[in-house]
């Protein structure tokens, strides 16, 4: 199965800019489904970026946070093909990962 | 792969599970199939207004300030999809919390950015009615807040 995570990750003059989509569908707990039973929540708790090691991002989301979550965050270093680690963990224990390569 | 260890450890596995969670099912039966991931804010994340919000995550009083820009639609046509960015020239931000003071739960995002982080976040929250949108940002320790009147014309949290 492919990744559940997208993401892009521009490395350029010292910083890097990263953009990931997760598809997820981030049930609130609060929607009907066609038969007028509430679908149970099931949302990604955190999700976790790594660069070298070392955490550069973290987001504790509830179930407020839109179905296939888009995150925007920039952070100080990074080059061209460094490795970025991106993890995530939902309310039923469900989670996935994946290492992208930093484009210049 | 079909190794006879494999199949017991499998077993194992399996046994254990089905112990850990019958004790889960005695010991709390309302949340007996929660899960909460680690470093998780859970009690701040289940607290239904802004002030208890915020005493729940920062343990702190609010200030507000200029120097945090957010950016959310004055209208937004489907409430499930929001896009909402925060940025501060405040120093030493070591996180960002993003709240809507009319949702179910007030917190909707908490974000922990650690040294080397820039100051500023953007993502697409869900908004169940016409309400602010607020931005939390923890500076020196101290936590500073803006918010935003978003019109929301179709609730995005269904109902």
């Amino acid at each position: 199965m492919s990744s559940t995570i997208r993401v892009r990750a521009v490395a350029s003059g010292g910083t890097t800019v990263v953009q990931a989509l997760i598809n997820h569908p981030m049930d609130s707990g609060f929607v009907k489904n066609s038969k007028g039973k509430l679908i149970p929540p099931h949302y990604i708790e955190v999700l976790t970026f790594e660069h070298a090691g070392k955490k550069v991002f973290t987001a504790f989301w509830g179930p407020a946070v839109s179905k296939d979550p888009y995150i925007k965050f920039t952070f100080k270093g990074g080059a061209k093909g460094d490795d970025l680690k991106i993890s995530w963990v939902d309310n039923l224990g469900k989670h996935d990962s994946l290492t992208a390569k930093l484009v210049g | 792969m079909h190794a006879p260890t494999t199949t017991r450890r499998f077993t194992l596995s399996l046994l254990a599970t089905s112990c850990l969670a019958t004790t889960g099912l005695l010991a709390m039966p309302r949340a007996a199939f929660a899960f909460d991931a680690p470093g998780w804010p859970a009690a701040a994340f289940s607290k239904k207004t802004e002030a208890d919000a915020i005493a729940a995550l920062y343990g702190q009083k609010l200030t507000a300030s200029d120097k945090i820009r957010l950016e959310a639609p004055d209208i937004a046509e489907n409430g499930a999809v929001v896009p909402v960015s925060v940025s501060t020239t405040l120093p030493n931000v070591t996180r960002i919390s993003l709240m809507a003071s009319h949702n179910p739960f007030t917190l909707a995002a908490d974000y922990v950015l650690p040294a080397g982080t820039e100051p500023a976040v953007a993502c697409r929250l869900k908004m169940a009615k016409t309400s602010d949108v607020i931005a939390i940002v923890e500076s020196n320790g101290k936590i500073y807040g803006a918010r935003k009147s978003v019109k929301v014309t179709l609730g995005g949290c269904g109902g």
